[in-house]
């Protein structure tokens, strides 16, 4: 099965979950095709190039200088065409998000999107917020389409080689592309940086109210631990947004982090997962948290927290 | 004066401690309380609030069973004028595309100006059913909006972006966009919202899966995924629990 991997970079700039996708498409099958996209790209290509590859293609046009859904998805169904992989795979990112599923419409397929793992011909994604997987397989005729998840496969796992680079250079009209993208700008800098805490107490919508915040609160006083918060907590204004954890907010890597009430979905876990310890405190057993867990207590937070302060207070 | 279409699905209620079926087909959903898809009441109230600034009439599409109606009913007493209710009972084994395709075919009449829907699903999370539905229609489309401003025939939004970044972006209508969860407040619906939704139009008709729906997908099996790491889980009395837990971190983890 011949592979074509979608790479995403920025002015210049990797994303770097590129390399995971690489990485899981050396891993599959030969041979494996990259391609690249965007104007200004050879350096890029020419990085690319060092790695095991049948080919390196090279999308350049100047209606790709910056992202857009219809320029991606027109230039990708060309390529596709010139290339007829049997599978083609992204990583799973915003970008991705956006384009790919249209891309692969346009061709009257499915794109099996946020894939954990693949076992033979059956890829693995999680439905209902990472509390189920699901083995899915493809029906009918290639091309596939896949995109894969965060953190699923391993970035420093790719094999190093040398492949040729090959310019293309799709057929594109202006008046095809009909977003028109702007400026990209952050709101406010950050005032906290949480990646200099050495233990992090992390609160989710478990707590019901912004008036139940004490209780963990007091739990991060215990530890002299810095307060955090997953997205529903912040975007209720009960916690600053700069102390947001996850995709859309901070990554952090502290000592230990503990989560409570928090549930455990994907774009919570790429923000802390790589903390050494993980210690998750949530009333539901099958919640995803414990899956990344090192240490956790079943049980409702309002019991097991005050418990757990006063447990800290004899051994501090 | 626009026409705005809100998708909306109905999914099992956030809480819901889910089980899997013996045979490994699907979860057991006899005992599950269902509600509306988070990010779609967030499409939802973007719709009202446009329609509110602007004027114009805001329909509600949803895909599914009988149960749907109780979703429906609840967009309706919060503000939306009437609903297209497409009746499916596999929505299950429908995937992204064929879901799609049914949407797409009931809306070829209604030719709204704008069509709204959440940025994902909580129970398959494919986070593409908007995407594709803007494909299959031939409209534009942006994903992950946090906010939607209209300048006569066009549409200047907020994207989110990774880590904290956003983009502006600009585009003609008509077009779809995708909604994320947080950008408004929720509002509730009142009780003449409530009184008057009874009287609102809902239009059912049967999904029916066009021809030629191409290469899809098939879920094979769903059960509950295994851990990652060697946990070790404390459940029981809170305190002993507490207590366990403490000692591990202070003498095994040695992070106390
Ligand atoms: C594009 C995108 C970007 C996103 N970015 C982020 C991000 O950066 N960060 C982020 O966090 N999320 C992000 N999200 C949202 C994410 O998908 C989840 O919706 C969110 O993380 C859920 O937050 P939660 O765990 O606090 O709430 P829930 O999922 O509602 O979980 C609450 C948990 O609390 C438990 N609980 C309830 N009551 C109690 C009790 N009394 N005692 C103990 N436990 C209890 C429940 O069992 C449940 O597990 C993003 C989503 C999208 C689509």
């Amino acid at each position: 099965m011949s592979i074509l991997v979608v790479t995403e970079q920025r002015g210049g700039a990797w994303n770097r979950m590129s390399f995971e996708t690489l990485a899981a498409a050396q891993q599959f099958e030969k041979p494996v095709h990259a391609a690249v996209i965007g104007t200004g790209i050879e350096t890029l290509a020419q990085e690319l190039a060092g790695y095991q590859l049948e080919a390196v293609h090279a999308v350049s046009h100047p209606l790709l200088e910056h992202y857009t859904a219809d320029g991606y998805s027109l230039a990708l169904r060309q390529l596709i065409e010139k290339v007829s992989p049997e599978l083609v795979l992204f990583p799973h990112t915003y970008q991705v998000r956006d384009f790919a599923p249209k891309l692969a419409t346009s061709l009257n397929r499915v794109l099996v999107s946020d894939v954990v793992a693949r076992h033979g011909d059956v890829f693995v994604r999680q439905l209902f917020q990472g509390k189920i997987n699901a083995d899915i397989r493809f029906t009918g005729e290639p091309p596939f389409f896949a995109s894969l998840q965060a953190g699923a496969w391993r970035a420093d796992q790719t094999v190093a080689g040398s492949a040729p680079v090959v310019p293309f250079t799709p057929e594109l009209k202006p008046e095809q592309i009909r977003v028109k993208p702007l400026d990209i700008f952050r709101e406010a800098e950050r005032a906290v940086d949480l990646g200099a805490a050495e233990i992090i107490v992390s609160v989710g919508r478990g707590i019901k109210e912004a008036d139940n915040l004490p209780v963990v609160q007091k739990l991060a006083e215990v530890l002299g631990a810095e307060m955090a918060a997953s997205r529903p907590i912040c975007d209720n204004g009960w916690m600053p947004m700069e102390r947001q954890v996850g995709s859309s907010g901070q990554t952090v890597a502290p000592k230990m982090y503990i989560a409570v009430g928090i549930s455990g979905a994907i774009q919570h876990l790429v923000g802390m997962k790589g903390s050494r310890t993980i210690v998750a405190i949530n009333r539901d057993p099958e919640a995803p948290i414990f899956e990344v867990a090192d240490y956790g207590i079943v049980g409702d937070l309002f019991e097991v927290v005050p418990a757990l302060i006063e447990e800290i207070r004899k051994v501090k | 004066m626009m026409k705005i279409v809100v998708v909306i699905k109905q999914v099992p209620a956030r809480d819901s401690f889910l089980r899997v079926d013996p045979g490994g087909a699907w979860i057991q959903e006899s005992d599950l309380n269902y509600e509306i898809n988070e990010p779609d009441a967030y499409a939802l109230e973007a719709g009202l609030q446009l329609k509110e600034k602007s004027g114009g009439e805001v329909v509600v599409v949803s895909t599914g069973p009988a149960r749907v109606a109780s979703t429906i009913r609840e967009a309706l007493a919060k503000g939306a004028d009437r609903a297209i209710h497409i009746e499916q009972e596999d929505v299950a084994g429908a995937g992204p595309l064929a879901t799609a395709r049914v949407i797409a075919s009931a809306l070829e009449t209604e030719k709204p100006d704008l069509i709204l829907t959440g940025l994902q699903s909580d129970d398959f999370g494919y986070g593409q059913t908007g995407v594709i539905l803007a494909e299959l229609m031939g409209l534009p489309h942006a994903t992950i909006i946090m906010n939607v401003e209209v300048n006569g025939a066009s549409l200047r939004l907020k994207r989110e972006l990774e880590n904290g970044y956003f983009q502006h972006v600009e585009m003609p209508l008509p077009a779809l966009l995708t909604m994320q969860s947080g950008s408004n407040k929720l509002r509730y619906a009142t009780l003449m919202g409530i009184k008057k939704a009874k009287t609102k139009e809902v239009r059912t008709i049967a999904g029916v899966q066009p021809e030629g729906a191409g290469t899809s997908i098939r879920i094979e099996r769903v059960y509950m995924p295994g851990s990652s790491k060697q946990s070790q889980i404390f459940d029981g009395p809170p305190r002993e629990a507490a207590a366990k837990l403490v000692e591990k971190l202070k003498f095994e983890a040695r992070v106390l």
